[in-house]
């Protein structure tokens, strides 16, 4: 059933027509993505160097993780803004437990634990109190942002020891950890969304809601579920980027990361009203983000132009998002 | 009344379509008098919504064709050409702007303007006297968003009333209406025809048709079988003509239903929802087929509702095989074996974007599979594969999306879902809406065999021959409650009066 449906897909024929069609649109984005990449190396001649493709995957990364927890909430139809704010609070947490002396690994877990609390109480609102996604993760985007600046009393927190440093600057056989784990969040998220019963569920869900309901699956259990995983990979990002950085700030980490978040699941496919998507296609999305910042910022191109650009290729996707729908099996 | 000297309003003479290679229309004429009712049945894809594009302009009708209206040839292909000639046609999916108020919408893309400004009172203005036609009582200052689908149903009659239309097309236009908008539809279609409209219906309900056409037209694959007047109609012969073939034995009922007291397999009791069903109580036996009728909006779908546990109850217990389980939810009938099949199978019944094998197995997931929840496709494609088998859904491949197939199509698979979950009790609401004949048939033989099996079948239909002709027993509901049963006896069918007696409460 998947196979045709996954990215790896070979299957054609009648058969796979319209799962060929969604391979094809998320299969769409690659050709962008192999173009760009030929296309700054031709204007810079040192975009495709081992040095800078190792940047742009460490750049890429935390986006990945993002994205991942986003295309789960979105095949539901819903929306996670809140996770730029939760990845500075899961941050700022991490690297505080990390000074406690003796207690440093466990800041691994205490950002964990902070992402998926705040995911889970994302979850909650939505699901058992039918509160709308947009609202409730747009007071979570400014609430917990206002919770990281006051766990660090407004201020950076520094610890030049991380003892999980190795996670934002070391690597594995030359493979950034930061890399790997980003592989690792998507591989995760195939494994759920493709080969797990609730990852059915989560499409059921998306596609349609109180079918869903109707068909006896635990839509509340679902819910809470994606918007736990988001709340979760947040908190991982928050790890990550702590590690980067052996500091973390309440005010500055994380803004805004929720739009690129979004736009890797949209680049990547996934459409906005939900049930349909992969996580290929996230990967895909969060890879063109980060080439074409990268690439940009090679090209010279000054931060301003790369706002703009960055914004057109979002409403671009949309646009395609929009032209699927219409072209797809709908009726 | 028709009156059927003089000239046509409308004549549609050997229209034929071709797509490509395939023949979507084959020489059919069609015409229609001042004041006239003209009703268009045909299975799905005979060829009625191809015919009334080519008559609203949408489509080029090939070499060959005309189109007279008043008697005067008119250009195919040409919508605008159409409107002007006064064709309207308002389609099932109704086109209006919910925002705006009903003279906005009546008078959208033609707003009477000055210098560019819209002159809203002389809109309201123009709009009363559309509205005092059709007898509504809402104000041209209405905002669309608050008028219910009836009522905006009529808005769009008002606006093609608006733009002078005399040949107006309805395509199902009761399909999601309750029965007193029905009933309001009904009224304004005998007042429009007064008024010397000719109306072009296109139903699927019997009943409908019965109730309003002056004739009734068949279309079957494309070409045109012929047309009954009203004194002709009788429903085996619209079925036949539909179909193509006598159909003696169309409803099947080869079960026997054992109605003793002794294996009442659902039992349900005092069954309320505080709003529209009232203390509802009714036994279905082991191999019975339960009708429930009942016009449309008499409870019946909320009470199979609360049965299913869909809806929550305000009081009532449901019994099965003498274990109370009164289900809170869903999941919980369904594990109990109680299956319902929605009426509405797009909106709360299917996973369009999903394959037919995913939309299948949702409901066995579980159980079929592996630790830590890992699915089991092996078992899904047995599922999948089987219920394509038996149930005779035309796919070339079981991981298809679901979106693709035919309504007769789309209707079995949900059915192979309820299967699949290995039911006691099926609950089968309305579920021969939006199906061809054929498929119709098949799935009259699929409720027998269910209860050949022993299961306990209840089914809600709207249509009476159908009800009449698979159920054993028939429980009318009026206004929330149950209102009577009627029962066949040895040599001595349902009666459809009986029923439609009980269900008006004409003589209760």
């Amino acid at each position: 059933m998947s196979e045709t449906q996954d990215i790896s897909a070979t299957r054609d024929g009648p058969a796979g027509s319209a799962r060929l069609k969604s391979t094809i649109m998320a299969l769409g984005m690659l050709p962008v993505l192999i173009l760009l990449a030929i296309g700054f190396e031709l204007l810079t001649g040192k975009f495709l160097s081992v040095n800078n493709l190792s940047i742009v995957t460490q750049q890429a990364s935390i986006n990945i993780v993002l994205a991942a927890g986003m295309t789960f909430v979105i095949l539901t139809g819903g929306i996670d803004l809140s996770v730029g704010s939760v990845l500075a609070a899961a941050a700022m947490a991490a690297v505080s437990i990390s000074l406690i002396p003796g207690w440093g690994m466990a800041g691994i877990p205490a950002g964990l634990a902070m992402g998926l609390a705040f995911g889970i109480a994302n979850g909650a609102l939505v699901a058992f109190v039918g509160l709308p996604p947009f609202i409730v993760t747009l007071g979570a985007l400014t609430a917990v942002r206002g919770v990281a600046r006051l766990m660090g009393g407004d201020t950076t927190v520094f610890n030049p020891d991380l003892p999980f440093e190795f996670i934002g600057n070391g690597s594995l056989f030359g493979v950034p950890w930061l890399a790997i784990f980003a592989l690792a969040v998507v591989l995760v998220s195939w494994f759920i969304l493709r080969r797990t019963v609730l990852g059915t569920w989560i499409y059921a869900v998306g596609g349609n809601q109180e079918a869903a309901r109707l068909a006896g699956i635990k839509v509340g259990l679902v819910l809470l579920f994606v918007y736990g995983i988001s709340g979760l990979f947040a908190g991982l990002g928050g790890v990550m980027s702590a590690a980067r950085l052996y500091a973390a700030n309440g005010l500055q980490l994380g803004q805004a990361y929720e739009l690129d978040a979004i736009a890797a699941v949209i680049l990547g496919g996934t459409s906005f009203v939900g049930g349909v998507g992969s996580i290929w296609g996230t990967l895909i999305g969060a890879l063109i983000i980060a080439v074409l910042s990268n690439g940009l910022i090679l090209t010279g191109v000054s931060d301003i132009w790369q706002f703009i650009i960055k914004g057109l290729v979002i409403i671009i996707a949309v646009a395609l998002d929009r032209y699927r729908l219409q072209g797809g099996a709908r009726t | 009344m028709s009156e059927t000297t003089g000239t046509p309003l409308l004549e549609m003479r050997n229209i034929s379509k071709t797509f490509g290679a395939v023949k979507a229309l084959r020489d059919v004429s069609l015409s229609a008098w001042p004041g006239e009712v003209h009703a268009l049945m045909g299975e799905n894809g005979a060829g009625k919504s191809t015919l009334m594009k080519v008559l609203s302009g949408a489509y080029v009708a090939d070499r060959g064709g005309e189109i007279l209206v008043d008697g005067r040839p008119m250009p195919t292909g040409d919508p605008k050409e159409a409107r002007a000639r006064g064709i309207a046609v308002i389609y099932q999916e109704l086109s209006l702007a919910p925002n705006l108020s009903v003279a906005e919408n009546i008078f959208l893309g033609r707003e009477p303007a000055s210098r560019g400004m819209v002159n809203r009172r002389g809109m309201s203005a123009r709009a009363q006297p559309v509205l005092e036609r059709l007898g509504v009582d809402f104000a041209p200052g209405t905002r669309v968003a608050s008028l219910s689908l009836g009522e905006r149903q009529l808005v769009e009659i008002a606006r093609a009333l608006a733009s002078d239309a005399r040949i107006i097309v309805m395509d199902e236009p009761t399909t999601s209406l309750t029965s007193r908008e029905t009933e309001r539809l009904f009224g304004v279609i005998e007042a429009l025809t007064a008024q010397g409209i000719a109306i072009v219906y296109i139903s699927h309900r019997m009943d409908e048709i019965y109730r309003l056409s002056d004739r009734c037209s068949v279309l079957r694959d494309g070409g045109y079988v012929g047309t009954l007047t009203r004194d002709e109609l009788s429903a085996r012969k619209l079925v036949s003509m539909m179909v193509g073939r006598d159909l003696s034995s169309f409803y099947k009922k080869d079960h026997v239903a054992v109605d003793s007291p002794r294996n009442v397999v659902l039992k349900v009791e005092g069954m309320s929802d505080g709003r529209l069903v009232s203390d509802c109580s009714f036994e279905v036996h082991e191999g019975e087929v339960l009708g429930i009728s009942g016009l449309v909006g008499s409870g019946r779908t909320e009470l199979a509702r609360l049965i299913y546990g869909a809806d929550p109850a305000s009081a009532g217990k449901v019994w099965l095989n003498g274990t109370e389980v009164t289900p809170k939810s869903p999941r919980e009938a369904l594990s109990h074996g109680i299956v319902y099949l929605t009426e509405d199978r797009k909106a709360l019944g299917l996973f369009l974007d999903m394959s037919i094998q995913q939309n299948i197995s949702i409901c066995v997931l579980q159980a079929d599979a592996g630790r830590g929840g890992v699915l089991n496709f092996r078992a899904a494609a047995e599922r999948a594969g089987r219920a394509i088998r038996d149930l005779g859904i035309k796919t070339p491949s079981a991981r298809l999306n679901v979106g693709a197939l035919s309504g007769g199509n789309q209707q079995k698979v949900l059915l192979a879902r309820l299967l699949e979950a290995k039911p006691k009790v099926v609950i089968l609401d309305e579920p021969t809406r939006g199906v061809d004949v054929g498929a119709k048939s098949e799935i009259y033989r699929l409720i027998d065999a269910l209860a050949r099996e022993g299961l306990a079948v209840v089914m809600i239909s709207s249509e009476l021959p159908e009800i009449v002709g698979v159920a054993d027993r028939v429980l009318v509901m009026r206004d929330g409650h149950i209102a009577g049963e009627v029962r066949a006896a040895p040599g001595k069918p349902v009666e459809q009066e009986e029923i439609m007696t009980l269900s008006t409460g004409s003589a209760a």
